[in-house]
């Protein structure tokens, strides 16, 4: 087929990009790159050396107060399968990247919700940049991250990061933007500051909305730290990756029933959570 | 005995309404000037439309700009409760969320106390907001995330105010509305009549002079919307607040007891008290709006007095004073001493009896009286028992003159015919 029109060069115009902003941001990356790698290091290994009762408790503690004791008796019962199953270590490791990507996803997504609500300019650059971000295929993000950060799992949270942000940005602008305007012209009527307005009416208000974007968040970035393991992630996702490499069923199935227990639990407690902060 | 001197006192249907005298007397704490407010992005086209005679309709059609507010001018003076009142989409919850900026006016003046809201750069405007209004809403608009307790403080809060000193101010406006121990609670977990207490006192918690309430009891059935009615009636009384209330029922801006703004299509159809407007509608619409009211429950008995034939004073001679009534046909007159005050009554037959040298007290008895404040309505069961038309008094016990049963009916058929009648004329 002869094409009159020439092709847009869009994969070397990336590439390119890419290469300037590894050479320009070397310093800076190779800087965060350290920085987390030795807190997940750190965090896993400390995690790791607490005897895995302790924790599996502590979670139940954790799903007790949340809800109560049918989830505290789930919870328990879930984190001492994946014992059993010799599949502790792992977990902790997965289990790590997912609570440091969703920290670094809300403390990044909930200012970029709140600035999206409150200015419709702001809304109109991070809306599509959002579709655009969840609707990649995740793997993509993959590949800029290893020049950026290396192989190993700082790659894996930047990725993770980018691709399970979205919902915390979407749900917190929505939230907010959804507060009946009756109680903005109420906080409004009592001559409140802008920010007086935000923390004292519309946060508060937002919340339950807020954690169901959270909720979604955790949710994401436990598929993408999975997914992340093609990078050298390690945890629950290498299990995976490498039962696929030498094709062994059992062993698939086995690490695939882990990841959903832990998804699992993770999403009741956190929905828990949410429904805690429903305002009457 | 002398025939009564219209000097004393002023009498007879036509005379100014008792309430309509003080309001006016009052300085104006809010004056608005010539507002209008257009919703949509062609606002001087429509506004330029507006001022060349075209009307709502055509303005929509021709520019997609809703016109909310059509030049409306009004005061409001300090200490009085006046209603704003007309159908839905005339423009009443924007003329009322136009006095705090809640929507910004597209043109005109707002003042209070001298002080041009309009003019007011964001900052100022809100602590204007802060120390001037107190706003109530239709729905409550309590915050579901606070307590009852934390709602009424959430104005003081927003101040700045140090924690004790707001939780007193709080907890005596929860209680100034009812609600005592009710404080801990959350509005989900309160009846519609006590969430809007709530609303309330959070409105007064702030002690701002000008309650703003836009339709603030619809959402209450009709009983305890009676209740609150009275209840803000003596709130006000008491606590003498200015009090803009936003209403599309005429029942109850006769309840609430001020003056009257009426609007129509965003414009000014009528103001002045329900009486005023009962007995001279601007325009058929306003005809057309009153014509199911109530004429007994808005009508003073003092717009209804009669001039009593025959008045006896003091230093009357009681023998004189029988043969004169006896000319005029009178089987009895009311009494009243120098200030004016309403004695009571003496019959012929006990003037009669006096000895000579006596004065006309001597036969005066005590006797019914209404005072010209009350309603018709209020006055008919003491009307309906006596036999004589009944004195009038003002709130000194002055006879202000006499009202009976043929007066009332009178009054009443003229006031229930006008309306319809106008509102068929062309
Ligand atoms: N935000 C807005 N955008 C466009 N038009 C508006 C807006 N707010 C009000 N209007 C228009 O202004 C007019 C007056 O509305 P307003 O809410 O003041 O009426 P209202 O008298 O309070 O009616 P109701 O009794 O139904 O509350 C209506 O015709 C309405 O369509
Ligand atoms: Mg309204």
């Amino acid at each position: 087929m002869n094409w009159s029109v020439p092709r847009i060069p869009l994969d070397d115009w990336c590439d390119a990009a890419l290469d300037w902003l590894t050479t320009a941001l070397s310093d800076v990356t190779r800087a965060v790159s350290h920085t987390v790698s030795d807190w997940i290091a750190a965090l896993t290994a400390l995690l790791q050396l607490v005897p895995p009762p302790v924790v599996i408790l502590a979670f139940g503690l954790l799903a007790w107060r949340v809800s109560g004791w049918r989830l505290a008796i789930g919870t328990m019962l879930g984190f001492a399968l994946l014992w059993n199953l010799r599949l502790w270590d792992p977990m902790i490791t997965t289990l790590v990247m997912v609570v440091l990507s969703t920290a670094a996803s809300i403390a990044i997504g909930l200012p970029l919700g709140i600035a999206a609500a409150l200015s419709a300019r702001t809304w109109r650059i991070v809306a599509p940049t959002m579709d655009m971000a969840q609707t990649m295929p995740s793997f993509v993000y993959l590949i800029p991250a290893i020049p950026f950060f290396g192989l190993g799992p700082v790659s894996a949270c930047f990725a993770t990061v980018i691709f399970a942000m979205p919902p915390t940005i979407r749900l917190t602008a929505l939230g907010i933007l959804q507060v009946p305007s009756e109680m903005t012209e109420a906080a409004d009527s009592f001559g409140t500051t802008r920010m007086q307005k935000l923390f004292k009416v519309q946060l508060p208000l937002a919340l339950p909305t807020i954690m169901a974007g959270i909720n979604q968040t955790i949710m994401l970035s436990l598929s993408m730290v999975v997914i992340a393991a093609m990078i050298g992630a390690g945890g629950l996702g290498r299990e995976v990756w490498s039962a696929i490499q030498r094709l062994e069923a059992g062993r698939g199935f086995q690490a695939g029933v882990a990841i959903a227990v832990l998804a699992i639990i993770l999403d009741r407690i956190t929905q828990q959570v949410s429904r805690r902060v429903q305002p009457r | 005995m002398t025939p009564l001197a219209p000097v004393n006192f002023e009498i007879g249907p036509g005379s100014t309404p008792a309430t309509a005298a003080p309001v006016d007397t009052r300085p104006a704490l809010i004056e608005v000037q010539d507002v209008s407010k257009m919703f949509g992005d062609r606002g001087a086209e429509a506004l330029a439309m507006l001022a060349a005679g075209e009307d709502r309709a055509a303005v929509l059609a021709r520019t997609g700009t809703a016109v909310g507010l059509n030049h409306v001018s009004f005061d409001v003076a300090e200490g009085e409760i006046l209603v704003v009142m007309g159908l839905s989409g005339s423009g009443k919850s924007t003329m009322l969320r136009c006095l705090n900026r809640l929507i910004e006016p597209s043109s005109g003046t707002i003042r209070v106390r001298g002080a041009d809201v309009t003019a007011m750069a964001p900052g100022v405007l809100r602590e204007f907001r802060r120390k001037t209004f107190g706003m109530v809403f239709q729905h409550f608009a309590l915050f579901p995330h606070r307590t009852i307790l934390g709602n009424v403080e959430f104005g003081l809060e927003v101040q700045g105010m140090a924690k004790p000193a707001r939780r007193d101010s709080a907890m005596r406006a929860i209680e100034l509305v009812g609600l005592k121990g009710w404080d801990a609670r959350y509005p989900s977990e309160l009846s519609g009549g006590m969430k809007q207490r709530a609303g309330l006192a959070r409105a007064l918690a702030a002690d701002a002079a000008v309650l703003l309430m836009d339709e603030a009891f619809s959402a209450l059935d009709p009983l305890i919307r009676r209740d609150m009615q009275q209840e803000l009636v003596e709130l006000q009384r008491r606590l003498r607040k200015t009090i803009v209330f936003v209403s599309h029922d005429l029942d109850e801006a006769i309840a609430l007891g001020g003056r009257i703004v009426l609007m129509k299509d965003g414009a000014i159809a009528q103001a002045g008290t329900a009486e005023a407007i009962l007995a001279n509608p601007a325009t058929p619409y306003v005809a057309r709006f009153v014509e199911h009211i109530d004429v007994a429950s808005v009508l003073k008995v003092g717009t209804l007095t009669a001039v009593p034939p025959c008045v006896l004073r003091p230093g009357d001679d009681p023998a004189a004073a029988a043969d004169r009534m006896e000319a005029m046909g009178c089987d009895s007159a009311l009494a009243i001493n120098a200030a004016g005050r309403l004695l009571g009554r003496a019959d012929l037959s006990a003037l009669r009896r006096v000895p000579a040298g006596q004065g006309v007290d001597r036969a005066v008895q005590p006797c019914a009286r209404v005072p010209a404040s009350a309603s018709v309505k209020q006055a008919l069961p003491v009307v309906a028992e006596e036999a004589e038309p009944v004195a009038v008094v003002d709130d000194a016990d002055r006879l202000r003159g006499t009202i009976d049963r043929v007066g009332i009916i009178n009054a009443l058929a003229r006031q229930s015919r006008r309306p319809a009648q106008e509102a068929t004329a062309p």
